[in-house]
């Protein structure tokens, strides 16, 4: 990986304005390499990086969602109350068992989710979002 | 894993791309810049998103390009603390084990937060987890290429845009140190339940 600086960007206004979900990442990346109106050489370090991120990503449960999927998974989870970082975890993750979620959703004094509502959450997941392809 | 950040900044666009949009000529330009290249205290940039305002474009005495101020958001490669995510083990020594993502492998999980218990076996070249269960103990091997899932606990930018030469004494050749330096670097952390390779807590 190539790696260099810019000392000072002029000004860097936000370096955090919004958490992307890895499947809205996909989504844009694949669209770049679709576009194929990129000259040859014109950007090589942005062919590199968008190949071997889209790689990446393809290995993820990102490659098997949609934008309906998001949207229904997001409004089933609603009744959590969990943070917009632990939703784009579960959504990257598509963890299956407690343990996993455990991991996720912190719980630093008392629980936040009871085991019941656990349960519910992984067949939320596994309902909505679809499991990876083989 | 990805953020997007806001950024404003003067876009050369060189003569030879005058005929193109403006737009399509300013994300090449902010493409070439960007992608694939970190920057201090932002990330690992991955590709543009897109412009968010454009100002008038200005020709400067003795330049064929024109230069545009530009406000754009940037797709970027910047785990929060905290979070968990998956990658493949790249590499073990004594110290740590490496994480490769294929697009950025700068992550290391420091020998202490490895699960407890974890061994360095030097004729396997791996780290190994001694898990204690009823039936006895078991090793877990730590190979390389495995998938592995771990927890980002700490962030490290660098500078290291070469500064010139310091002083005649030093060479810089001669210091191993040197040729480590990373400009993004993670520090990662399995030592909880549900972290390390994949293949431990699947049921």
């Amino acid at each position: 990986m190539e790696v260099s600086h810019f000392k000072q960007i002029s000004s860097l206004i936000n370096s955090n304005t919004a958490i992307l979900s890895n499947f809205e990442v996909l989504e844009l990346l694949s669209s770049l390499r679709g576009k194929g109106d990129q000259p040859r050489n014109q950007s090589g370090s942005l062919a590199t990086i968008t190949y071997e991120t889209i790689k990446y990503l393809e290995g993820t449960p990102a490659a098997t969602q949609s934008d309906k999927c998001l949207k229904k998974f997001l409004n089933e989870v609603k009744k959590f109350g969990l943070t917009k970082k632990e939703k784009t975890m579960l959504l990257n993750l598509r963890p299956t068992t407690a343990v996993e979620i455990s991991l996720i959703v912190q719980s630093a004094e008392q629980e936040r989710l009871t085991e019941e509502q656990t349960e519910e959450l992984i067949e939320i997941i596994q309902n909505t979002l679809p499991a990876k392809t083989e | 894993m990805f953020v997007l950040s806001l950024v404003k900044q003067t876009v050369r666009v060189p003569a030879e791309k005058f005929n193109k949009d403006v737009d399509q000529a300013l994300s090449e330009e902010l493409n070439l810049k960007f992608a694939n290249k970190v920057v201090l205290d932002v990330g690992l940039c991955i590709a543009l998103w897109d412009i968010i305002k454009r100002g008038e474009s200005f020709i400067l005495p003795g330049d064929s390009g024109h230069h545009t101020k530009v406000e754009f958001r940037y797709v970027v490669f910047r785990p929060f603390m905290e979070q968990v995510l998956v990658g493949r083990i790249k590499n073990c020594d004594k110290e740590s084990v490496q994480v490769t993502l294929g697009f950025f492998d700068d992550i290391y999980i420091p020998a202490e937060n490895l699960q407890k218990n974890s061994r360095f076996d030097e004729t396997e070249h791996a780290w190994v987890w001694e898990y204690e269960s009823e039936d006895g103990n078991h090793d877990l091997f730590m190979d390389t290429g495995e998938e592995i899932r771990f927890k980002v606990v700490a962030e490290d930018f660098t500078d290291t845009t070469p500064s010139g030469p310091s002083n005649e004494t030093h060479d810089p050749s001669l210091d191993p140190s040197d040729n480590k330096k990373m400009a993004y670097r993670i520090t990662a952390s399995i030592n909880e339940s549900g972290l390390g390779l994949l293949s431990w807590w699947a049921s």
